[in-house]
């Protein structure tokens, strides 16, 4: 018999619509876990327990009234920390916003709210999801649930590890670059990043614009399908959200892999690329394979331009998003200053880490003149082209299949010395933001340490179902994922 | 022989349009509220907030740019300009550089009776920031951004003006389209149309153009007057003593009538502009210009054409009257109304007018009923109402808007037009006074005025003389005949 803890959100819903499990059950079995993991996880920066038991009672009556029928209705949920949560301090795990507290949710967490799900609490992740392992938060460090050495991944550590540990059973991340996927693939859960305007922006503090997304992590394709029908749809608060209809995902477990066209871009698993992780995505291509799926491998140009366009566009915008955070109106304010122009340069100086600094400076030189065009421009058009290279692959496949990152998880306190080593790692991931694709990591399998692998299916524009689909296939060929142990 | 110079000016001038809601949130753009309560995330720069359109401000923009003859940018875009500074909450402001709606457009006018054309280099939409209040007292300095979002669009002309002159016409054709439209109300003085001055002089022939300074914060014509003349000549002593005229921006200060530098080209700023990934870039269908290009107004010059020929009026009246839409709007509805256009024009130019110079208004802020004056009118043409009392009624009007009918009812001086009364009163007279009647008779018509006099006390003055003259007369004849019989 499966603990409480262990279940999928969607199996989680159901059994509180059919009335095996009242609400407070749930809720209370994943503050127990909270508690039980927390003091060596940090996965969460706040807990959201003012006014948490009128909720539960009200989404309770809401369930049995008709009001909340949703698969996920009372379902508990984590919410990363840049994404806006009314009454709730929301910090972006950034000293310069530690004591911010929203006047008004993010449009997703409203429609979390909506549904019925419950919020138990925001979670840990880069400072302005800035990072690939969680490590740059400002506060704490969150450890992979699968053995605490290895960093959780990040952007999105915070929700991955917390939904790995059953702290949750379904959480929101963002991801601009792979920030969902790739910790999802380091902490062996499923994550979807949606295509660009899928999910309102509304309330996501920016770090790169026309990159951001924010998307659903859970154990399955299942619960990741279920969350994104939840937040997904056209928000008239954010004029890039977009219209267009999407086909229910319910379904999706029963679509098979029969006459699916699956491409494997070679250049994604070659050298750079850890021997276990290309096995472990060539097995589940063969998998599939197996499943009726036609898969081969092709050759995706440009692939050397994805690293520089995405750092080259992400820092530009985040250079001009993180403007608003001076002192001002609201966050860290230097109490050394007392003039305007050293208040500025104080608070950001004190309020901000250094790969924030970072990515400020690179994004205001390449915005500069004289640099506009050779830099900022080129990347435009070097991204023009890579979506042109896609549009051609989507011709030919249904999906794509890659790693969702070249290794598996990497010891804490190891990647920051080395920034572009750390940059280069997102070589599977920004294609799909730089692209505005839709893409879900699925776990699929484990390397020697026994730290977990993912592999990716990128989907054309909009095509979330059928990437889902794919996934939810193979998740039953493969057979159910092991729960991480904690240690 | 001292050289001749040429004065080259072009103008940046910001306009604020007349959107009920800001540029790119539902904030009102109400003036004078308390600070910060038009204000919600988006215009305040809450982390998260994003913006969106209001669609106002383009197609407010696409008419004034239609009016200004531009050409249209049909896939225009929003810029993020890059500066720290406490009034805008971003630290950008939404602005449009590489892709501006319109551009290369013209603007006549006449100056000294011949026509002047300016061309419209670009004009853009973006948004206003917020007010810093510097307390002295305190130490301290205070931002409202209640205008952070308010929409703008800057209209950059060509370096087409010479003089003062020209630029004043061009300001005041711009006024007058934007109000015309209804786009803006353009009050210099409020801030709703500001112009800042580039202006650069060179050798009379020369076709180079010299460095031009900026010049800001000209808030009325007479500023911008006096400061082309000032810059004008502080450019000429320079180059007359063989010293460099240095580009820079300068500030106007009006109580000194003098200017000085703000910042020059070296400590420029680099504002980093590129596209604003917030916002979609705006698609302008061909059915929208052309619904817009249908929806123009007829402005002035056609208008005064219409009134000629339609009601009959001078040049001079129809040119007045067509000064402010407004004006022309509400001559035309009350010459319609009364069915005498002349007169309207006559109370609108002569009695309306004064008032309002009196009461120091603008004709855009007269907002009576137009019925009330056409019935005023029309009571003064029945000789139901003394012209002097007229004259009181339609300054109630202009001031309280007040029913004119009733008005004069209730402050007794409506002529009273009961025939019975005047008979009475003519009847009484006569028998009151035989004597003069008698003299009259005689052929002593000096005698008849004095009569009407008699009759009008009786009538307390609410009577019409020309009325009581008629009545008189046909009381006398008959009396004659009853004698003669």
């Amino acid at each position: 018999m499966k603990k409480l803890y262990q279940m999928s959100a969607v199996e989680l819903g159901r059994q509180i619509r059919t009335g095996e499990l009242i609400v407070k059950e749930a809720v209370d079995s994943c503050l127990e876990r909270i508690n039980e993991a927390e003091p060596h996880l940090h996965a969460f920066l706040a807990r959201n327990e003012k006014g948490l038991e009128e909720r539960i009672c009200e989404v309770e009556e809401g369930i049995r009234k008709g009001r909340y029928h949703g698969p996920l209705a009372g379902v508990p949920a984590a919410v990363k920390d840049n994404i806006c949560t009314r009454g709730i301090p929301t910090t972006c795990a950034s000293k310069m916003l530690e004591h911010f507290v929203p006047s008004f949710d993010a449009e997703a967490v409203r429609r979390m709210e909506d549904a019925g799900m419950i919020l138990l609490g925001k979670t840990n992740m880069d400072e302005f999801a800035m990072g690939s392992t969680t490590e740059t938060s400002y506060f704490q460090t969150t450890v992979n649930p699968w053995n605490r050495e290895h960093v959780p991944g990040g952007s999105s550590g915070g929700s991955c590890a917390a939904v790995a540990a059953g702290e949750v059973p379904a959480a929101l991340g963002s991801d601009t670059g792979g920030s969902i996927r790739q910790p999802a693939s380091y902490c062996g859960v499923c994550g979807l990043k949606p295509t660009y305007g899928r999910v309102s922006r509304y309330g996501l503090i920016a770090y790169a614009s026309s990159l951001d997304q924010i998307g659903p992590v859970g154990k399955t394709a299942a619960d990741c399908a279920a969350l994104f029908e939840v937040i997904a749809g056209k928000d008239e608060k954010d004029s890039t959200s977009s219209g267009k209809p999407f086909e229910a995902t319910q379904e999706l477990i029963s679509g098979g892999l029969q006459g699916m066209r699956i491409g494997v871009p070679e250049e994604l698993l070659g050298e750079g690329t850890q021997e276990e992780v290309r096995n472990a995505v060539w097995k589940g291509a063969q998998m599939m394979k197996e499943g009726g799926a036609r898969v081969e491998f092709f050759s995706l140009g440009l692939t050397d331009y994805l690293i520089p366009a995405y750092y080259i566009i992400a820092c530009a915008e985040a250079s001009s998003n993180l403007e608003r955070f001076d002192g001002v109106k609201y966050g860290y304010r230097s109490p050394e200053a007392s003039e305007l122009h050293e208040m500025y340069r104080k608070s950001r100086q004190e309020g901000f880490g250094s790969e924030v600094k970072r990515r400020i400076l690179l994004g205001s030189f390449v915005l500069s003149s004289g640099y506009y065009d050779a830099y900022y421009l080129k990347a435009l058009k070097a991204k023009a082209l890579i979506k042109k290279e896609f549009d051609r692959v989507f011709e030919r496949y249904d999906c794509i299949l890659a790693p969702a990152a070249p290794a598996t998880a990497p010891k804490l306190g190891t990647s920051l010395s080395d920034p572009l080593k750390m940059y280069l790692s997102d070589i599977d991931t920004v294609a799909v933001n730089l692209c505005g694709l839709p893409a879900v990591s699925v776990p699929c399998g484990l390397d020697r340490e026994g730290l977990p692998i993912g592999m990716q299916v990128i989907g054309n524009c909009f095509r979330e179902k059928e990437i889902l689909r794919t996934a939810a296939a193979y998740e039953a060929l493969r057979g159910e994922f092991p729960m991480a142990q904690l240690q | 022989m001292a050289k001749q110079y040429e004065t080259v000016i072009g103008l940046e001038v910001h306009v604020e349009l007349s959107t009920k809601t800001k540029i790119f949130c539902g904030c009102s753009t109400k003036f004078g509220g308390r600070p910060n309560t038009h204000t919600c995330p988006v215009c305040t720069g809450m982390p998260g907030a994003l913006p969106v359109l209001n669609r106002k401000v383009a197609e407010y923009a696409l008419k004034l740019g239609i009016a200004l003859n531009c050409e249209i940018n049909q896939y225009c875009r929003f810029d993020r300009k890059n500066y720290f500074y406490p009034d805008n909450p971003q630290n950008y402001q939404i602005s449009q550089l590489y892709l501006p709606v319109c551009h290369d457009g013209f603007l006549e006018f006449f100056v000294s009776g011949e026509k002047k054309r300016v061309r419209i280099h670009e004009m853009h939409m973006e948004e206003d920031a917020g007010k810093l209040i510097h307390d002295e007292w305190e130490d301290s300095s205070l931002v409202d951004y209640n205008r952070s979002g308010v929409p703008l669009l800057e209209i950059v002309s060509e370096p087409d003006m010479r003089t003062a002159e020209e630029v004043i016409a061009y300001l005041e054709k711009l006024r007058m389209i934007c109000r015309y439209l209804g786009v803006s109300d353009c009050r210099l003085q409020e801030g709703s149309m500001r112009a800042d001055v580039n202006l650069s002089v060179r050798e009379a022939g020369s076709k180079k153009l010299g460095i031009r300074t900026e010049m800001k914060n000209l808030n009325s014509f007479k500023a911008v007057t006096h400061a082309i003349e000032g810059e004008r000549e502080r450019q000429i002593e320079l180059l007359n003593e063989h010293r460099e005229v240095v580009q820079e921006t300068r500030r106007w200060d009006d109580n000194k009538e003098a200017s000085y530098g703000m910042r020059s080209k070296e400590d420029a700023k680099d504002y980093r502009y590129f596209p604003d990934p917030d916002l979609q870039p705006v698609v302008i269908s061909d059915e929208w210009l052309e619904a817009l290009r249908r929806e123009q107004p007829e402005f002035q010059e056609e208008r005064k054409q219409r009134f000629r020929d339609t009601y009959g009026l001078s040049e001079y009246d129809a040119g007045i009257l067509t000064q402010s839409r407004h004006l022309a709007d509400l001559f035309e509805t009350v010459a319609d109304l009364s069915g005498f256009p002349k007169k309207t024009a006559n109370w609108l130019m002569v009695e309306g007018l004064r008032i309002l110079k009196e009461m120091g208004m603008e004709p855009e802020e007269l907002s009576f009923t137009p019925e009330h004056l056409a019935v005023l009118i029309q009571a003064v043409e029945r000789g139901e109402i003394h012209h002097a009392n007229a004259r009181l009624v339609f300054e109630q009007i202009l001031e309280a808007d007040v029913e004119p009918l009733g008005f004069m009812e209730e402050h007794g001086m409506r002529i009273v037009m009961d025939d019975g009364a005047l008979t009475a009163a003519v009847e009484e007279v006569l028998k009151e006074n035989p004597k003069a009647v008698e003299e009259y008779r005689s052929g002593k018509e000096k005698v008849f005025g004095f009569l009407v006099g008699q009759v009008m006390k009786k009538m307390k003055g609410k009577a019409d003389p020309g009325k009581v003259n008629e009545a008189l007369k046909k009381a006398e004849d008959s009396l004659l005949l009853i004698r003669q019989r």
